[in-house]
Formats: structure tokens, C-alpha cells, sequence
């Protein structure tokens, strides 16, 4: 338990100082939401009507970036190799990669939610649930995205091949994530979506580790 | 001069595949005249839909063969990764843009269908919209396969998205059941047996045996491809490496 | 009677779905030919490149 935490500190000690990612990643999320009133115009009721589902894609897509870079340094450096050698199991090592990874990249755009939210004219009741959808959604993007990192290692073009792969296995999070809020909004509950969604995040947390490890394991074979 | 032998058992495979594949052939022309026979001529029209039933005779086979080439790739991948044997990769990869193309013609013919019965060329309900999932999948795969230096492990990375990716397939197939979906339930695989009237059965399987044995004759020839393009570039690196000498 | 139709007019109508109908036939019968196209081309291109190879193989000293 002890390595593992050992590996997140790593990790996010390598991020903060880095630190440009992260900001990155936050500016892309925020700009990208704000892009949507200069294009379909700034009246309330539009942007209420589709701000749910703006601020979930331009989440999905800022997750996105931020993924490239999560085995990338390691495996370019020979660090990977080292940590597959390593006494704790590899899928440990990916689950604390991906801790690292969502607490300097997802937690960061769940913070910021709620002031897109406002741009994008959602009732204030509703920012909770959204803040809440992120806070379950954020980390199944950033498992089911681990799988898609493993598998571009060492790949050409792999920024573009991962969003690829990895957008149609972000829709289930998105569809879930939208219905939470759009169900807000309405005034009805939003508890079964939101169900629905940790039981995904509770699923990407049981395979996604196994999978990413594999997908890690075919790379440095 | 012999030529690198690259594979376990190559030769053997394609004495066997040079046999089976002019049957493969001849069995997909013989179906698909005689499907197409019934289909378009000795089949009655629908009492609801009129004519363009007749569309149902390339579409339903068109899906299944979207749903049994994934399977088919994710077997051959699973394959690939357990035992590590190199036609089951070659499986994979000559399978992907079948199943993709059949998965192109179910979205299509499924839009041209879907436009004079329920007014809309595409609607975003649980069995289409997985069904465009897997359409992106097979791409993902393809892309995937072909985005390394080394082929064996483009190879190998490809087939494990081919199996995360597999959990759509059951989606696609109970999609119907689950939501509610503007697209029709089972009438053909379901508890209780087909629920379709014999004269549109009977065309229905001879078009599904069609595109079976077209999918397997061409496979053949997609893998008969493969292996020479791997003896081609074993080959070749045995010629560099001498004239490098 | 031409199986189900009365005539060829009506057989290539499709009672008004023609389009649709014959649109659906006719993507179907040109992808799948164009896959089988491809396919064969690709097998014949590798043969035939493999065969050089083999020829100068054998003639070489």
C-alpha cells in the first residue's frame, strides 16, 4: 500500500512541477464550453437547453488530452520497465497512474464545473448534480482512457489514434452523466442515472487495471 | 536459396485454404442467386410495409455479420494474446474490414429502410446508435493494427481493444429489449423461435448463408495476402541484411 | 406475373419504394464487390511480388 501511495506522490510531485499539463487541460475545458455562446448565440434558453451536454462533451475532450502524456514520459525514459519489475502488481501501478493522473487533470475540471455551468445558463439547482455526475465521471474517463494510453505506447500519431479508440468507450459515462443533469433540470430525480454511472466507474475500477496492465505488457514485450 | 519459413505451419494452412476456397465461393454465389431469387421475386410483399420489406433481405444479414465477424475478432484476438499464434493475428486483421463494411451496409440499408417506415433516415435510439459503436470499433481496430512499425504488435495491441470493445456486442443484441427503441424487436433469434412467416424465412437464411460463405471465401484470400506479404518482408530483411553485409 | 409483380414496370417500382429498394441492393452489391476487388488485388500484387523475389532468388549464382 505503501509503494502505491509511493507512486501517486511520484506522480503527481512530477505533474505539479511540471504543471503547464494540468493548467492546460483546465484552459482547454473552459474554452472549449465558452466557444458554444459565441457560436449558437447567447440566448439563455439555448445554451440552458444544451449546457448539460456541452459541458460533459468538452469534459470527455479536455480527459482526452490529458491521458496521451499518462504512460507516455515513463515508457519513452525505460521507467515503465522498471515498474513492471517491480514487487507490486502491475495493475496496482496503473490504478495509482490513473490516481495521479485524475487528481491533477479530473479533479481540476470537476472544480471549475460549476462556473461553466453558470456560462452555460444552468439553473443554480442544478450545479450540485453536476458537480456530482463529474465528481462519479471524471475518474471512470480517466480508467477507461488508461486502456487507450496502454495501447498507443510506442504508436504513430498516437494522440489522434487515442481519441479514436477511446470516444465511443467514453459514451455509456456520457449518456449517463447528460441524463443526471438534464434530469436536474427538469425538477426530477436524478438519483437512478447517477447510480447507473457509479456502477460504471465501479466497473472501469475492476477492469480497466487489468486491461490497461495488459495493454502496458504488449508494449514492452 | 530457401525462403525464410516465418510461420509454425503455413504451408499446411494454405493447401487447406487453397481447397476451401473455391467452395467458399461457389456456395456464396449459389445462396446469394437463389436468395436474391426469392428475395426479389418469390416472396410475398409485407401487409404493413408493402415492397420495401424486400430491403430486410440484405439488411438483417448484413447485421449478423456485423455481430459474427466481431465475434470472430474477438476470438481470434483472444487467440492471439492466450497462445501467441500468429494466424490467429492474421485472423484478426483480414476480418476487421469485412466486418466493418458489413456493419456499413447494416447502417445504410437500415437508414434507406427506416426512411419510408418510420420517416426518418437515422434516430439515435440504443440499437443504432451501438451499432455505429461498433462501426467505430472495427475502425479503432484497423487504425490501431496499423499504427506500428512492428506489426506483431500492432497485432497485439489491436486485439486487446478487440476485447474491451466486445462487451457492445451483447448491448447490440438486447439493445432492442432493454430501451425503448424505434427499432423492432427480435422476430428471428429469440426464445419461442422466428416469429417470420416461412416464404420470408426461407430467403432470409439462403441471403445469411450467402454472406457467411462470402465472408469465409474471402477471408482466404485476405489471409492467403497476409502470409505472402509476411514472407515478402521476411524476405526482404533477409536480402538487406545479406547486401548490408 | 413475374413471381410477386404483375409486370417489370411494377417489378422495378417496388410499389413506390423503388429507390429504397433498389438504392439498398444496389450499396450492397458494390461494397461487397468492392471488398472482394481489394482483396484480390492485394493477394494477387503479394504473389506476384513474392514470385520475383523467388526467380532472382534461384538465379542468383
Amino acid at each position: 500500500m505503501n509503494r502505491l501511495l509511493a507512486v501517486v506522490r511520484r506522480d503527481l510531485r512530477l505533474s505539479l512541477r511540471q504543471g503547464t499539463d494540468s493548467l492546460m487541460t483546465l484552459v482547454f475545458f473552459v474554452l472549449a464550453v465558452v466557444l458554444f455562446p459565441f457560436g449558437v448565440g447567447p440566448e439563455p434558453n439555448i445554451l440552458a437547453r444544451i449546457g448539460s451536454g456541452v459541458v460533459w462533451v468538452a469534459a470527455l475532450l479536455a480527459s482526452m488530452l490529458a491521458l496521451e502524456k499518462l504512460f507516455q514520459a515513463d515508457f519513452e525514459d525505460g521507467g515503465l520497465e522498471l515498474l513492471v519489475l517491480a514487487p507490486i502488481p502491475l495493475e496496482g501501478i496503473v490504478l495509482a497512474k490513473v490516481t495521479a493522473h485524475w487528481l491533477a487533470a479530473g479533479l481540476p475540471l470537476v472544480v471549475i464545473s460549476p462556473l461553466l455551468g453558470v456560462f452555460m445558463n444552468l439553473p443554480a439547482d442544478v450545479l450540485p448534480v453536476l458537480i456530482l455526475a463529474l465528481l462519479i465521471g471524471t475518474p471512470a474517463l480517466s480508467l477507461i482512457g488508461a486502456i487507450g494510453a496502454g495501447l498507443i505506447l510506442g504508436a504513430r500519431r498516437g494522440g489522434v489514434l487515442l481519441s479514436l479508440l477511446v470516444l465511443p468507450l467514453f459514451i455509456p459515462v456520457l449518456v449517463f452523466g447528460v441524463s443526471a443533469v438534464e434530469a436536474a433540470a427538469q425538477g426530477l430525480p436524478a438519483k437512478a442515472s447517477l447510480l447507473i454511472l457509479g456502477g460504471i466507474a465501479l466497473g472501469a475500477l475492476a477492469l480497466s487495471p487489468w486491461a490497461a496492465a495488459a495493454a502496458v505488457r504488449q508494449a514492452l514485450e | 536459396m530457401k525462403r525464410l519459413d516465418w510461420f509454425a505451419n503455413p504451408t499446411r494452412f494454405l493447401k487447406l485454404a487453397r481447397a476451401v476456397q473455391p467452395w467458399a465461393g461457389w456456395v456464396a454465389l449459389a445462396a446469394g442467386v437463389s436468395g436474391l431469387y426469392f428475395a426479389l421475386f418469390a416472396s410475398p410483399a409485407d401487409y404493413q410495409q408493402g415492397e420495401s420489406v424486400r430491403i430486410m433481405y440484405v439488411h438483417v444479414p448484413s447485421a449478423w455479420m456485423a455481430l459474427f465477424c466481431y465475434t470472430a475478432l474477438a476470438a481470434a484476438s483472444a487467440v492471439a494474446l492466450i497462445w501467441k499464434h500468429p494466424l490467429a493475428d492474421l485472423a484478426g486483421k483480414a476480418t476487421a474490414p469485412i466486418g466493418a463494411a458489413f456493419t456499413f451496409l447494416a447502417l445504410v440499408t437500415g437508414s434507406l429502410w427506416g426512411k419510408p417506415m418510420w420517416g426518418t433516415w437515422w434516430v439515435w435510439d440504443a440499437r443504432l446508435t451501438s451499432v455505429l459503436v461498433l462501426l467505430f470499433l472495427y475502425f479503432g481496430y484497423i487504425a490501431l493494427n496499423g499504427a506500428f512499425d512492428d506489426p506483431t504488435r500492432g497485432a497485439r495491441a489491436s486485439a486487446v481493444l478487440a476485447l474491451v470493445g466486445f462487451i457492445n456486442v451483447p448491448i447490440i443484441k438486447f439493445s432492442v429489449d432493454w430501451w425503448n427503441t424505434l427499432h423492432q424487436p427480435a422476430s428471428i433469434i429469440r426464445a419461442g423461435g422466428p416469429a417470420v412467416h416461412s416464404s420470408m424465412l426461407v430467403p432470409l437464411l439462403l441471403m445469411a448463408l450467402a454472406f457467411k460463405a462470402y465472408y469465409v471465401w474471402i477471408l482466404i484470400i485476405r489471409l492467403r495476402a497476409e502470409i505472402a506479404a509476411g514472407k515478402l518482408r521476411a524476405a526482404r530483411l533477409k536480402d538487406a541484411a545479406r547486401s548490408g553485409a | 406475373m413475374i413471381g410477386a409483380f404483375a409486370s417489370w414496370a411494377e417489378f422495378a417500382a417496388m410499389g413506390s419504394y423503388g429507390a429504397f429498394v433498389w438504392g439498398s441492393f444496389g450499396i450492397a452489391a458494390t461494397v461487397l464487390a468492392g471488398v472482394w476487388l481489394q482483396s484480390a488485388r492485394a493477394l494477387k500484387q503479394a504473389e506476384a511480388a513474392l514470385a520475383e523475389l523467388d526467380d532472382r532468388a534461384r538465379n542468383r549464382p
